[in-house]
């Protein structure tokens, strides 16, 4: 007997149970992230989630550095035709991520091709708002959340004989409050965390002031930076002048200044609330977390404050069954349960208000009630134009220039004034050439 | 051994007893922190003396220490780093010992042009051509392989400078005697200049090994399981920029974990340098 | 520099040479050859639009003040880097060839810091030097002196520059050992029969039998204080305060990746290229004149 069609036979059978396997491999979703530690943990677990909950698709995610690592490796990734589907970016590359038609595939768009249920409405506007155009239209996903607040050292303010459970409201009382714990023997009154952040871009929005022309940026590529204004002056070089005897003393561009918190060497910070878990663990003293301090002579102060971290932008060039996969993601991503361990756990802030709800019939703000502090800080007030968030381009490289000149301020090299003058002059051109690169 | 006047004898290991604690002592911090706990770690200013939780730091951070990378133990992390160097250091001394020999014994036209296009390779860093790089790497289909991590690395010309210097002062009666017996360039080659290169070449697996082995950025672009991560990669991705918590005793635990393999390759060239090895009448 | 007594077959060099040239070929010249055309365009980062600017690029960086500015900084780093990192590690390299006790100790001791991946070096380095929590910031502030490089631009260029330096005098002490291991034992007992103490047997026959490996280390070290610094500077000062730690290198790197502009990236690593090209051979035609072989 012929061999042949007991070969043809067992090839066909064999095939067939190849395709039959293929059917049911899950299409690989790459999620490329810059989360370390305890962070790239949760996103390994959520990942975990999706997939143990489905066979049809495998979220893989792959640490990939900094910021700004991860976002290049994105970027190398599209020119040679490997990128992955998810791509996690930094809050401050938003501007270039938006700029990049045909790189990017917006959410808004995501979910319609997709055909899965998606309700602008549902989620929390103050976190949406950074990321989505201004009829409200969301281009990525918020993931890590945080907003500026002030950690405070109880113990150090017991010592310098002030009440542990009256944290300052506002400047002239926190800078008061400063000069109490340096005279009472600390190293240091307060520093603040990511310079840029906290102490402009923040102080913008909270005061309702104007950080850029275009609602920052959120008009058009066309802004101009306008943080130079009277009040921002003062307000560093009352900074400068009290870095001369350490009421205030920097601690470095981003991070950096945290570990003088944590070491009481600072009675008080003003840094992401993203900083809590490090606090939590790490401090050896009682601490609180308390509002932004604002100016109250100013009108409309305390407006809103903006947020920082990163969302997660869809990246173009994938293949349409991709893209139905990265929908379900996000739709398992914006879960309520999903959302409130996210924001019990990591502190990142939660971005439906259905999550937040269930946070708080929970019960949990009434049992920690310092953790409500950056939502109600950033939602407590409808959003102006000047406190949507920001969207400028190579905002990186401005807040850069900007730290140069404060730098240069608090070493008493410039006049506040000149510095912030300087900043905005040098950081429009730097502007003006993104917008010639992104026409 | 050379003969010295006995009273400075101390001279020598003083100097070099000061010269080691000044230039070890940034290792000994990391030492002494993967002994601590974080809060102690980051109480200004930390101890100089070493903590209570050894055992304890270094078993975390052997089981899952690395957890945080998809779970990757870090044998499997030092397995890669291992093949990463031991390719890169094995792969750049043989191309640069026969390119050097090339270069040097031979008169051929284009002689100083390869030299030199060879030696330009210094002049222009990584990170500024790693965009282009990765696009050739990925074009050729060599992402996520060790081909695509190790072989981009190989196109370096320390190597070829170093042994270039060296063979230009070998004597021209070696050379010459070997004509004389016969012998081929390639025997030459394998008989004579091999053996004469021995120390060159153990200072170089170390400095190659350890400069595959410490390899960051590019691995990080051109890999994307985490079952090809290397161990640097995974110290890290342990630190925290910005909001995540450092969990910094695991972090120096790992960071001193991953400095064993390279001192086991200094350990282990150092016979190479042993004196009275390198025949002392060329 | 050519030997005088060569072989002479036709095919067999280019045999030997090809191996590593066609590894140059494809994983340098061509993506480097990409690379410095992006200094003639004007691109977003993603490569979607692109335009031809011919010399733009370069024109705004050669007359952007802080270019200059940066150009001083690089020459004052790079002369202390090299000086830092070669004249200890030839002293300790010259002090463990004469030990016998404990030279194997002393070796992997000294060889040490090298092992330490330039990612993580720089994060021990704030450890140590953070004025909130370093140690050695401690010790400083200990002894009155008012140490915080944020703030002062010299004390921070001082920081990187033996940061950077101190990786390095492992190489070189590498380096210089084993070329002091290759110098013949018979030269220098004859020298000190014939009544030339140490110090002299160092100076006439040790260092120029030692200038090969001199002249190699030179040229390496500046090249890494000119390229393979940014590692350090990124993560102990980011080029402040106030640039004034910002070395050429430094401002290629963060121009390209975090700023993303690459043409303005790829103009600045062109004129550097050129001018370490330019270096090199000055050294190669002038120094290597005296280098005894």
């Amino acid at each position: 007997m012929s061999p042949r069609p007991l070969l043809l036979a067992l090839s066909a059978l064999s095939f067939a149970v190849s395709a039959a396997r293929a059917d049911t491999a899950p299409i690989e979703i790459q999620w490329w992230h810059a989360m370390t530690s305890a962070n790239a943990d949760k996103v390994a677990q959520i990942a975990d989630g999706f997939n143990t909950q489905q066979t049809a698709y495998k979220v893989v995610p792959v640490y990939k550095g900094s910021y700004a690592e991860t976002l290049n490796a994105g970027i190398a990734a599209f020119r040679a035709g490997t990128q992955p589907a998810i791509l996690q970016v930094f809050e401050v590359g938003t501007a270039t991520m938006m700029a990049a038609k045909g790189a990017i595939k917006p959410v808004y768009q995501l979910m319609a091709d997709a055909k899965e249920p998606f309700d602008p409405a549902a989620y929390l506007p103050a976190v949406t708002g950074y990321y989505s155009t201004t009829d409200g239209k969301m281009l990525s996903l918020p993931f890590n959340s945080s907003t500026p607040i002030v950690y405070y050292n109880k113990d150090a303010f017991t010592k310098a004989g002030l009440d542990p459970n009256k944290p300052p409201k506002t400047w002239p009382e926190f800078f008061d409050d400063a000069k109490k714990i340096r005279a009472s023997g600390s190293p240091c009154g307060f520093t603040a965390g990511w310079i840029s952040w906290t102490q402009l871009e923040s102080f913008g929005a909270w005061h309702n002031l104007p950080f850029a022309s275009k609602a920052n940026g959120l008009g058009g590529t066309d802004a101009e930076l306008a943080f130079n204004g009277p009040l921002q002056v003062k307000h560093i070089q009352t900074l400068a002048e009290l870095q001369k005897d350490k009421t205030f003393d920097y601690g470095g561009r981003t991070s950096e200044p945290e570990a003088k918190f944590i070491s009481g060497d600072c009675g008080m910070i003003q840094t992401s609330s993203g900083f809590y878990g490090n606090v939590k663990a790490n401090a050896k003293f009682a601490w609180g977390m308390a509002e932004l301090p604002y100016y109250p002579d100013v009108q409309g102060a305390p407006q809103n404050s903006i947020i920082g971290g990163a969302s997660l932008w869809v990246m173009g060039g994938k293949k349409p069954e991709d893209y139905v996969g990265v929908a379900k993601f996000f739709t398992y991503l914006s879960q309520t349960a999903l959302q409130k361990d996210l924001h019990e756990v990591t502190g990142y802030l939660p971005i439906t208000k259905a999550a937040y709800d269930a946070i708080k019939a929970d019960g949990f703000y009434a049992q920690n009630p310092e953790r409500e502090i950056p939502v109600l800080q950033m939602s407590g007030r409808a959003p102006t134009d000047n406190s949507r968030g920001l969207r400028l381009g190579n905002l990186v490289q401005i807040r850069d220039v900007i730290a140069e000149e404060l730098e240069a301020t608090f070493a008493g090299k410039e006049t506040a004034k000149e510095a912030l003058d300087k900043a905005k002059a040098r950081g429009d051109v730097i502007l003006r050439n993104f917008q010639k690169s992104a026409s | 051994m050379e003969s010295r006047s006995g009273g400075f004898a101390w001279v020598p290991h003083l100097v070099l007893l000061i010269g080691a604690a000044l230039v070890v002592f940034p290792i000994y911090v990391t030492f002494v922190a993967s002994t601590l706990t974080p809060s102690e770690i980051l109480a200004g200013p930390m101890t100089l003396l070493p903590g209570s939780h050894l055992v304890e730091n270094y078993l975390a951070a052997l089981t899952h220490g690395t957890a945080f990378i998809s779970g990757q133990p870090v044998a499997r992390l030092m397995a890669n780093s291992l093949i990463v160097a031991l390719v890169v250091a094995i792969g750049k001394i043989v191309i640069s010992l026969l390119s050097a020999y090339a270069v040097v014994f031979f008169r051929f036209p284009g002689r100083m042009i390869c030299f030199w296009m060879i030696f330009l390779t210094l002049m222009l860093p990584v990170e500024v051509r790693i965009l282009p790089t990765y696009q050739i790497t990925a074009n050729l289909g060599m992402v996520d392989t060790y081909g695509g991590l190790t072989i981009p690395l190989i196109a370096s010309a320390t190597a070829t400078l170093l042994f270039r210097q060296f063979f230009l002062t070998l004597p021209d009666e070696l050379v010459e005697a070997a004509k004389l017996d016969g012998a081929g360039p390639m025997r030459f080659f394998v008989d004579t200049v091999l053996p004469l290169s021995a120390t060159n070449m153990a200072a170089l697996f170390v400095i190659l090994f350890v400069y595959g082995w410490n390899q960051f950025l590019w691995p990080l672009l051109v890999t994307n399981s985490a079952s090809m991560t290397t161990i640097v990669i995974g110290i890290k991705s342990m630190i925290g920029g910005g909001d995540s918590q450092t969990p910094w005793h695991i972090v120096m635990a790992t960071t001193i974990l991953a400095m064993l393999p390279p001192m086991a390759v200094v350990l282990l060239m150092q016979r190479w340098f042993v004196k009275g090895l390198v025949d002392s009448d060329k | 520099m050519q030997r005088r007594v060569v072989f002479d077959n036709r095919w067999l060099p280019y045999l030997l040479v090809g191996p590593q040239l066609i590894v140059t070929l494809v994983f340098f010249f061509w993506p480097a050859a990409e690379a410095i055309y992006f200094s003639v365009e004007r691109q977003d980062p993603f490569g979607l639009s692109t335009e031809f600017v011919g010399l733009d690029n370069f024109v705004t960086i050669l007359s952007d003040p802080g270019y200059l500015h940066s150009l001083g900084v690089t020459a004052v780093f790079s002369t202390s880097v090299t000086l830092l990192a070669m004249v200890p590690a030839l002293l300790l390299a010259v002090m463990a060839d004469r030990v016998v006790r404990g030279s194997r100790l002393y070796q992997t001791v000294l060889i040490l810091p090298y092992a330490i991946a330039p990612a993580i070096a720089g994060v021990l380095w704030l450890f140590l030097f953070n004025p909130g929590v370093g140690v050695v910031a401690f010790a400083l502030r200990r002894i009155g002196i008012d140490w915080n490089y944020l703030l002062n631009g010299d004390q921070a260029l001082a920081l990187v520059i033996l940061a950077a330096a101190w990786k390095q005098i492992s190489y070189n002490f590498l380096f210089f050992l084993a070329g002091l291991q290759a110098v013949p034992k018979s030269l220098i007992e004859a020298a000190a029969i014939d009544g030339a103490g140490p110090v002299r047997r160092f100076w006439t026959i040790i260092l120029p039998l030692l200038s090969p490996t001199t002249f190699f280390l030179i040229v390496v070290n500046i090249v890494y204080a000119f390229f393979e610094t940014f590692g350090v500077i990124h993560s102990v000062t980011g080029g402040g305060p106030s640039k004034a730690t910002e070395i050429l290198v430094y401002k290629v790197y963060y121009d390209g990746v975090v700023a993303l502009d690459l043409g303005g990236s790829s103009a600045q690593s062109v004129i550097l290229m050129l001018l370490v090209i330019a270096l090199t051979a000055v050294q190669f035609k002038y120094v290597e004149a005296r280098v005894h072989y």
